[in-house]
């Protein structure tokens, strides 16, 4: 992208680096210079303003421009890995840790619940970091969506599990009875469905409104924009999943508004919200740097060579278990290559880092070893994953997106297959598959939909 | 509905289907209830209206065009179970290693050209193109951008300069896409 404009004056390292980890390290400089200064605890990445200010646009222009055929052709998919396989991967990260840390390897003690919820942290692959790489790599549509949608979709996730794990470790373990479980689970339910919901309405509302600002087409940018950030601030509010709630907010006010507002509209939109998206994402990874430097570190090298370990181990064996079981009802299978680059490819990031920041010190007495592990973990994946990402893609072959313009007898003819193939699965009565599922909600959404809201 | 379909169906015959189209037993046995389910009048053989009482394909805009290429292996107005799997098997998910005729890219091809053919003249005119058009576009696009857009995919594709679209050019125009993904779909068994 555009943004950091002087790296690419030097041609050769922005096709070593990512603009990521350039931006930590420089980051990382001016850290140190603040601190070699005496300005200590400058810290600008609080909780506060990344949740609030600069993780919306990123998440808001991933939704707005997701590839929605992919998307949802892929959904099921996605939804296994972003939530059976992130509870797998916290699951068994957490117990593994703690498990090492009963032969007393890391010198401090770690109860099982302080490990979960560390584990909770460190297992969820965090959507800046996926698109900030893979954007410059252009591996194929499917491999994209598939990581990217993991990161998405598994916030509701990380969300219930972080705050189920907080909450235990506040009850303490003798406290905790079945019930807290069971609501544990059925907590992931609200959460995921009250974000997608809460979502879906403010985007249906968004639509509607667009419909009513050609007399003062200078505010519909701001329409989209303001509402949008209600969905993220209305859905946070309930403790709902905020990014699910953007996301969902984002894919489907995208079609109706875009039919509503003008054309300078349309390109005021498009280039603002890339403009606050790369924007945010290098604040936020250059204040990952900065953040870095600080005097409260915790380092305990064993924790985190395990931590690094078990992540790494644990997401390559729940790639490998979760697409064979995708495989069996996928129609194109999920090749080795393809499950190395998501295994390869799940990253952490600024999302991870900030919330080990709001862990409460009085409940995990080890959180600043926490924040220290989590940096560690996040510059690992960052950097080393981050930079041999794209030479392995190159030396294994993966397939790399094409970008070709469709000719007409391309374009009308893909569609009538489509069609067919909807009729097809009617003919056999599979009432669930793809094609019919689509047809059936294009067919809805033109009767209904599109004519209240465009 | 299971029972019923099982009894009527012959072991033998479900071996030959499964030699002739590759469909697994338990998908044939699935889809031969599906089929008496479809036949209304139950004498082991489907209708173009026993297809378009299918609610759904009722409401899918190219609903009547793919029942006529359904019925471009009958050899009068009736379809039977033999025939119908046959149609079925070339949307069969293509597998690398086994060979299959009926569900080569070829064959796919072949269905989605007669859902245009109406007069089976191995030609798409002007006039046959406009009219798939004309259903998958609804009201929502002027009859004038309608032929504008019909003319420029005939130009397009058109290469003896017959200003129809032969199998030939059809199949070339198609050359970039991934046909074999496009059309097929995973059987439930």
């Amino acid at each position: 992208s555009w943004w950091p404009g002087g790296f690419h004056v030097t041609p050769k390292i922005s096709l070593i680096c990512p603009e990521s980890c350039l931006l930590i390290v420089v980051g990382v400089i001016i850290g140190l210079l603040l601190f070699y200064a005496g300005l200590t605890n400058v810290g600008p990445l609080t909780p506060n303003v990344f949740f609030l200010y600069m993780l919306p646009p990123i998440v808001l222009d991933a939704g707005y421009y997701m590839p929605n055929r992919p998307f949802f052709d892929n959904l099921v998919t996605i939804l296994l890995f972003a939530v059976v396989g992130t509870v797998f991967n916290a699951m068994t990260v957490g117990m593994s840790l703690w498990a090492v840390g009963l032969t007393g390897l890391y010198g401090v003690e770690m109860p099982l619940l302080d490990t979960l919820l560390f584990s909770s942290i460190a297992c969820a692959v965090d959507p800046i970091a996926v698109l900030a790489v893979f954007e410059e790599i252009h591996v194929n549509e499917v491999l994209y969506i598939l990581v990217f949608g993991e990161s998405l979709l598994n916030d509701a996730v990380t969300v219930v599990l972080y705050h189920m794990f907080e909450g235990y470790a506040e009850m303490g373990p003798k406290n905790i009875i079945t019930v807290d479980y069971l609501a544990g689970v059925a907590s992931f339910f609200v959460v995921a469905l009250g974000g997608t919901i809460v979502g879906i309405l403010w985007g249906l509302l968004a639509a509607f409104v667009s419909r009513f600002t050609h007399h003062v087409r200078v505010i519909e940018p701001l329409f989209v924009f303001v509402m949008a950030y209600l969905s993220y601030v209305s859905a946070e509010l309930f403790h709902f999943s905020g990014i699910l709630a953007l996301t969902f907010c984002g894919i489907t006010m995208k079609n109706y508004v875009e039919e509503n507002i003008s054309y300078k509209s349309h390109v005021t939109v498009k280039y603002a919200m890339k403009m606050l998206a790369s924007s945010s994402e290098t604040i936020i990874f250059l204040f990952l740097g900065v953040s870095t430097v600080n005097d409260n570190h915790e380092w305990n090298t064993w924790f985190v060579v395990m931590t690094i370990f078990f992540c790494t181990v644990y997401r390559t064996i729940g790639v490998i278990i979760l697409t064979a079981l995708a495989n069996r009802f996928r129609l194109h299978r999920i090749d080795k290559v393809a499950q190395f680059i998501l295994a390869y490819g799940g990253l952490r990031g600024a999302v991870a880092f900030a919330l080990v920041l709001i862990v409460s010190d009085r409940i995990i007495p080890t959180k600043n070893m926490m924040v220290t592990t989590i940096i560690a973990l996040v510059f690992f994946t960052v950097f080393i994953q981050g930079m041999t990402i794209g030479p392995l893609v190159r030396i294994l072959n993966v397939p790399i997106k094409n970008k070709i313009k469709l000719s007409m007898n391309e374009r009308i003819l893909t569609r009538s297959m489509d069609h067919l193939m909807a009729a097809i699965e009617d003919i056999v009565g599979q009432t669930m598959g793809n094609y019919h599922l689509r047809d059936k909600f294009k067919y809805y959404n033109n009767k209904y939909l599109r004519p209240v809201l465009t | 509905m299971g029972n019923k379909s099982s009894l009527m169906l012959q072991p033998e015959e479900i071996a030959e289907i499964h030699q002739e189209t590759g469909f697994s037993p338990s998908q044939i046995e699935r889809l031969y209830s599906r089929f008496t389910n479809l036949d209304k009048t139950d004498n082991g053989t489907l209708s173009r209206e026993d297809f378009l009482r299918i609610p759904e394909l009722a409401i899918n805009p190219l609903g009547d065009r793919i029942v006529h290429a359904f019925f471009n292996e009958a050899y009068d107005d009736r379809i039977n179970f033999r025939q119908f799997m046959r149609v079925l098997s070339r949307f069969r998910p293509v597998k690398k290693n086994k060979e299959n005729k009926l569900n080569s890219r070829e064959e796919k091809l072949r269905f989605a050209f007669k859902m245009y053919d109406l007069d089976d003249d191995n030609k798409i005119s002007r006039d046959e193109l406009l009219a798939v058009l004309h259903m998958m576009v609804g009201a929502n696009i002027s009859e004038e951008q309608l032929a504008n857009i019909a003319d420029r995919t005939i130009l397009e594709a058109d290469h003896d300069g017959d200003h129809m679209i032969s199998f030939e050019e059809f199949c070339s125009t198609l050359e970039r896409t991934d046909v074999e993904e496009k059309m097929s779909i995973r059987f439930l068994h």
